[in-house]
Protein backbone atom coordinates (compact mmCIF):
# COMPACT_ATOMS: atom_id res chain seq x y z
CA UNK A 1 0.00 0.00 0.00
CA UNK A 2 1.12 3.40 -1.19
CA UNK A 3 2.16 5.73 2.05
CA UNK A 4 0.36 8.63 1.95
CA UNK A 5 2.20 12.31 1.81
CA UNK A 6 0.54 15.58 3.45
CA UNK A 7 2.14 18.68 2.81
CA UNK A 8 2.04 21.21 5.51
CA UNK A 9 3.65 24.87 5.18
CA UNK A 10 7.57 23.81 4.23
CA UNK A 11 7.16 20.58 5.24
CA UNK A 12 6.10 17.12 3.98
CA UNK A 13 4.34 14.19 6.29
CA UNK A 14 4.60 10.61 5.06
CA UNK A 15 2.58 8.30 7.45
CA UNK A 16 3.50 4.94 6.67
CA UNK A 17 -0.11 2.97 7.37
CA UNK A 18 0.64 -0.86 6.93
CA UNK A 19 3.63 -2.79 6.46
CA UNK A 20 5.87 -1.85 3.64
CA UNK A 21 6.82 -4.33 0.63
CA UNK A 22 9.79 -3.07 -1.38
CA UNK A 23 7.83 -1.68 -4.26
CA UNK A 24 6.00 0.81 -1.10
CA UNK A 25 9.44 1.68 -0.42
CA UNK A 26 10.90 2.68 -2.96
CA UNK A 27 7.76 4.39 -4.40
CA UNK A 28 7.96 6.43 -1.44
CA UNK A 29 11.58 7.25 -2.24
CA UNK A 30 10.39 8.83 -5.50
CA UNK A 31 7.39 10.60 -4.41
CA UNK A 32 9.26 11.98 -1.55
CA UNK A 33 12.20 13.13 -3.98
CA UNK A 34 9.57 14.52 -6.46
CA UNK A 35 7.60 16.67 -4.17
CA UNK A 36 10.34 18.32 -2.02
CA UNK A 37 11.03 20.39 -5.43
CA UNK A 38 6.90 20.52 -6.36
CA UNK A 39 6.39 22.26 -3.21
CA UNK A 40 10.08 23.10 -2.41
CA UNK A 41 9.53 21.90 0.82
CA UNK A 42 12.13 22.01 3.72
CA UNK A 43 11.60 19.12 5.75
CA UNK A 44 10.20 15.58 5.66
CA UNK A 45 8.91 13.26 8.53
CA UNK A 46 8.60 10.14 8.15
CA UNK A 47 5.87 8.35 10.33
CA UNK A 48 6.90 4.46 11.31
CA UNK A 49 4.66 4.15 14.13
CA UNK A 50 2.69 0.80 12.83
CA UNK A 51 5.88 -0.50 11.39
CA UNK A 52 6.47 -3.64 14.03
CA UNK A 53 9.79 -4.46 12.07
CA UNK A 54 12.57 -2.57 10.58
CA UNK A 55 15.18 -4.91 9.16
CA UNK A 56 17.83 -4.30 7.59
CA UNK A 57 16.53 -3.68 4.47
CA UNK A 58 13.97 -1.11 6.12
CA UNK A 59 16.71 0.57 7.69
CA UNK A 60 18.68 0.81 4.51
CA UNK A 61 15.74 2.33 2.52
CA UNK A 62 15.76 4.88 5.30
CA UNK A 63 19.13 5.69 4.88
CA UNK A 64 18.70 6.15 1.07
CA UNK A 65 15.81 7.71 1.06
CA UNK A 66 16.92 10.95 3.57
CA UNK A 67 20.68 11.11 1.86
CA UNK A 68 18.08 11.59 -1.51
CA UNK A 69 15.90 14.36 0.48
CA UNK A 70 19.63 15.64 1.41
CA UNK A 71 20.49 16.01 -2.05
CA UNK A 72 17.44 17.56 -3.01
CA UNK A 73 17.82 20.26 0.03
CA UNK A 74 15.47 19.08 2.43
CA UNK A 75 15.82 17.39 5.85
CA UNK A 76 14.83 14.12 7.28
CA UNK A 77 13.29 12.93 10.63
CA UNK A 78 12.36 9.71 11.32
CA UNK A 79 9.47 8.94 13.70
CA UNK A 80 7.48 6.69 16.01
CA UNK A 81 10.04 3.71 16.61
CA UNK A 82 7.92 1.13 18.71
CA UNK A 83 10.14 0.30 21.76
CA UNK A 84 10.20 -3.71 20.47
CA UNK A 85 11.22 -2.33 17.21
CA UNK A 86 14.12 -1.06 18.51
CA UNK A 87 15.17 -3.48 20.56
CA UNK A 88 15.23 -5.68 18.01
CA UNK A 89 16.60 -2.79 15.55
CA UNK A 90 20.01 -2.37 18.37
CA UNK A 91 20.13 -6.28 19.44
CA UNK A 92 20.44 -6.79 15.30
CA UNK A 93 23.12 -4.30 15.07
CA UNK A 94 21.43 -2.10 12.78
CA UNK A 95 22.12 1.61 12.56
CA UNK A 96 20.70 4.80 10.56
CA UNK A 97 23.95 6.62 10.25
CA UNK A 98 22.93 10.43 9.96
CA UNK A 99 18.96 10.03 9.72
CA UNK A 100 17.77 12.43 13.01
CA UNK A 101 15.22 10.49 15.08
CA UNK A 102 12.49 11.91 17.35
CA UNK A 103 10.18 10.03 19.75
CA UNK A 104 6.81 11.16 17.81
CA UNK A 105 5.47 13.73 15.56
CA UNK A 106 4.99 16.70 17.80
CA UNK A 107 8.69 15.91 18.83
CA UNK A 108 9.78 15.41 15.21
CA UNK A 109 8.69 18.59 13.87
CA UNK A 110 10.57 20.84 16.33
CA UNK A 111 13.40 18.54 15.59
CA UNK A 112 12.91 19.38 11.87
CA UNK A 113 12.56 23.06 12.42
CA UNK A 114 15.48 23.07 15.04
CA UNK A 115 17.68 21.22 11.87
CA UNK A 116 16.32 23.66 9.31
CA UNK A 117 17.20 26.95 11.22
CA UNK A 118 20.78 25.19 11.88
CA UNK A 119 21.02 24.63 8.43
CA UNK A 120 20.43 28.28 7.14
CA UNK A 121 22.95 29.75 10.01
CA UNK A 122 25.54 27.66 9.30
CA UNK A 123 25.00 28.75 5.08
CA UNK A 124 24.96 32.53 6.23
CA UNK B 1 -0.93 -24.62 19.70
CA UNK B 2 0.02 -28.27 19.95
CA UNK B 3 3.54 -29.20 18.90
CA UNK B 4 2.99 -31.17 15.95
CA UNK B 5 1.86 -27.83 13.39
CA UNK B 6 3.80 -26.76 11.48
CA UNK B 7 3.77 -23.17 9.19
CA UNK B 8 5.79 -23.57 5.69
CA UNK B 9 5.75 -20.72 3.71
CA UNK B 10 7.25 -20.44 0.27
CA UNK B 11 9.76 -17.49 -0.15
CA UNK B 12 9.84 -16.18 -3.60
CA UNK B 13 9.29 -12.32 -3.46
CA UNK B 14 9.48 -9.42 -0.91
CA UNK B 15 5.67 -9.83 -0.40
CA UNK B 16 6.50 -13.65 0.79
CA UNK B 17 9.56 -12.10 3.43
CA UNK B 18 6.24 -10.11 5.19
CA UNK B 19 4.02 -13.25 5.01
CA UNK B 20 6.76 -15.34 6.88
CA UNK B 21 7.68 -12.87 9.48
CA UNK B 22 3.51 -12.53 10.19
CA UNK B 23 3.47 -15.83 10.21
CA UNK B 24 6.40 -16.32 13.08
CA UNK B 25 4.90 -13.21 14.94
CA UNK B 26 1.18 -14.73 14.90
CA UNK B 27 2.72 -18.46 16.48
CA UNK B 28 4.98 -16.79 18.70
CA UNK B 29 1.93 -15.22 20.37
CA UNK B 30 0.24 -18.08 20.27
CA UNK B 31 3.29 -19.90 22.91
CA UNK B 32 3.41 -16.92 25.15
CA UNK B 33 6.32 -14.85 23.68
CA UNK B 34 6.18 -11.22 24.99
CA UNK B 35 5.69 -8.87 22.15
CA UNK B 36 9.48 -7.87 22.59
CA UNK B 37 10.16 -11.51 21.72
CA UNK B 38 7.81 -11.61 18.70
CA UNK B 39 9.67 -8.81 17.67
CA UNK B 40 12.90 -10.36 17.64
CA UNK B 41 11.48 -13.55 16.49
CA UNK B 42 9.61 -11.82 13.45
CA UNK B 43 13.01 -9.99 12.70
CA UNK B 44 14.98 -13.18 12.43
CA UNK B 45 12.53 -14.34 10.21
CA UNK B 46 12.49 -11.37 8.26
CA UNK B 47 16.66 -11.12 7.62
CA UNK B 48 16.71 -15.45 6.56
CA UNK B 49 13.69 -14.45 4.18
CA UNK B 50 15.57 -11.85 2.73
CA UNK B 51 18.95 -13.76 2.20
CA UNK B 52 16.63 -16.53 0.25
CA UNK B 53 15.08 -14.00 -2.09
CA UNK B 54 18.27 -12.42 -2.24
CA UNK B 55 20.76 -14.80 -3.19
CA UNK B 56 18.80 -17.90 -3.57
CA UNK B 57 15.81 -16.18 -5.55
CA UNK B 58 13.49 -18.67 -3.67
CA UNK B 59 13.15 -21.28 -1.33
CA UNK B 60 10.90 -21.94 1.81
CA UNK B 61 10.98 -21.02 5.81
CA UNK B 62 8.97 -23.70 8.09
CA UNK B 63 8.02 -22.17 11.50
CA UNK B 64 6.69 -24.73 14.36
CA UNK B 65 6.60 -25.02 18.16
CA UNK B 66 8.59 -27.31 19.61
CA UNK B 67 9.57 -29.03 23.17
CA UNK B 68 12.91 -30.42 24.69
CA UNK B 69 13.58 -31.48 27.95
CA UNK B 70 10.53 -29.78 29.09
CA UNK B 71 11.76 -26.68 27.77
CA UNK B 72 9.44 -25.00 25.19
CA UNK B 73 10.20 -22.82 21.90
CA UNK B 74 9.75 -21.81 18.59
CA UNK B 75 11.72 -23.14 15.95
CA UNK B 76 12.35 -21.77 12.66
CA UNK B 77 14.07 -23.21 9.18
CA UNK B 78 14.62 -21.22 6.36
CA UNK B 79 15.96 -23.73 3.36
CA UNK B 80 16.88 -23.00 -0.31
CA UNK B 81 18.95 -24.45 -3.18
CA UNK B 82 20.77 -21.22 -4.08
CA UNK B 83 24.22 -20.87 -4.75
CA UNK B 84 25.38 -21.70 -1.12
CA UNK B 85 27.85 -19.55 1.08
CA UNK B 86 32.01 -20.37 0.46
CA UNK B 87 33.01 -19.34 3.73
CA UNK B 88 30.23 -19.67 6.60
CA UNK B 89 33.31 -18.73 9.32
CA UNK B 90 33.77 -15.16 7.12
CA UNK B 91 29.41 -14.78 6.81
CA UNK B 92 29.42 -15.54 10.63
CA UNK B 93 31.88 -12.88 11.27
CA UNK B 94 30.41 -9.65 12.45
CA UNK B 95 31.23 -6.42 10.33
CA UNK B 96 31.71 -8.81 7.28
CA UNK B 97 28.11 -7.63 6.06
CA UNK B 98 28.01 -3.85 6.49
CA UNK B 99 25.32 -2.03 7.11
CA UNK B 100 25.82 -0.81 3.20
CA UNK B 101 25.55 -3.83 1.85
CA UNK B 102 23.06 -5.96 0.84
CA UNK B 103 24.88 -7.81 3.35
CA UNK B 104 23.75 -12.08 4.78
CA UNK B 105 23.30 -10.20 8.20
CA UNK B 106 24.04 -13.66 9.90
CA UNK B 107 25.73 -12.57 13.54
CA UNK B 108 22.76 -9.98 13.98
CA UNK B 109 20.08 -12.43 13.42
CA UNK B 110 21.93 -15.02 15.56
CA UNK B 111 21.88 -11.83 17.98
CA UNK B 112 18.13 -12.03 17.85
CA UNK B 113 17.74 -15.71 18.51
CA UNK B 114 18.78 -18.56 21.82
CA UNK B 115 19.89 -21.10 19.18
CA UNK B 116 21.28 -20.48 15.68
CA UNK B 117 22.80 -23.09 13.05
CA UNK B 118 24.31 -22.79 9.37
CA UNK B 119 24.75 -25.29 6.77
CA UNK B 120 25.53 -24.71 3.34
CA UNK B 121 26.96 -26.43 0.23
CA UNK B 122 28.55 -24.66 -2.24
CA UNK B 123 25.96 -25.32 -6.00
CA UNK B 124 23.55 -27.02 -3.27
CA UNK B 125 22.12 -24.63 -0.94
CA UNK B 126 21.80 -23.29 2.43
CA UNK B 127 19.87 -24.33 5.86
CA UNK B 128 19.25 -21.66 8.39
CA UNK B 129 18.12 -23.34 11.89
CA UNK B 130 17.35 -20.83 14.64
CA UNK B 131 15.06 -21.59 17.73
CA UNK B 132 14.10 -18.99 20.60
CA UNK B 133 12.93 -20.63 24.04
CA UNK B 134 10.24 -19.40 26.50
CA UNK B 135 11.41 -18.66 29.82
Amino acid sequence: MAVPILKQHDYLIATVQSTLTDSDMMQLQNDLAERVGRFRSKGVIIDVTVLDVMDSFACRMIRTIAQVIRLRGAETVLVGIQPDVAFAMVQLGLSLDNVPTALDLEDGLALLEQRIRGRHNHER
Amino acid sequence: MNDESIVIVAIRSDADIIAARQQGRQIAASLGFTSTEQALIATAISEVARNIVEYAQKGEITIQAFSERGKHGILVQARDQGPGIADLDLAMQDGYSTSNSLGLGLPGTKRLMDEFDITSEIGKGTTVTMKKWRY
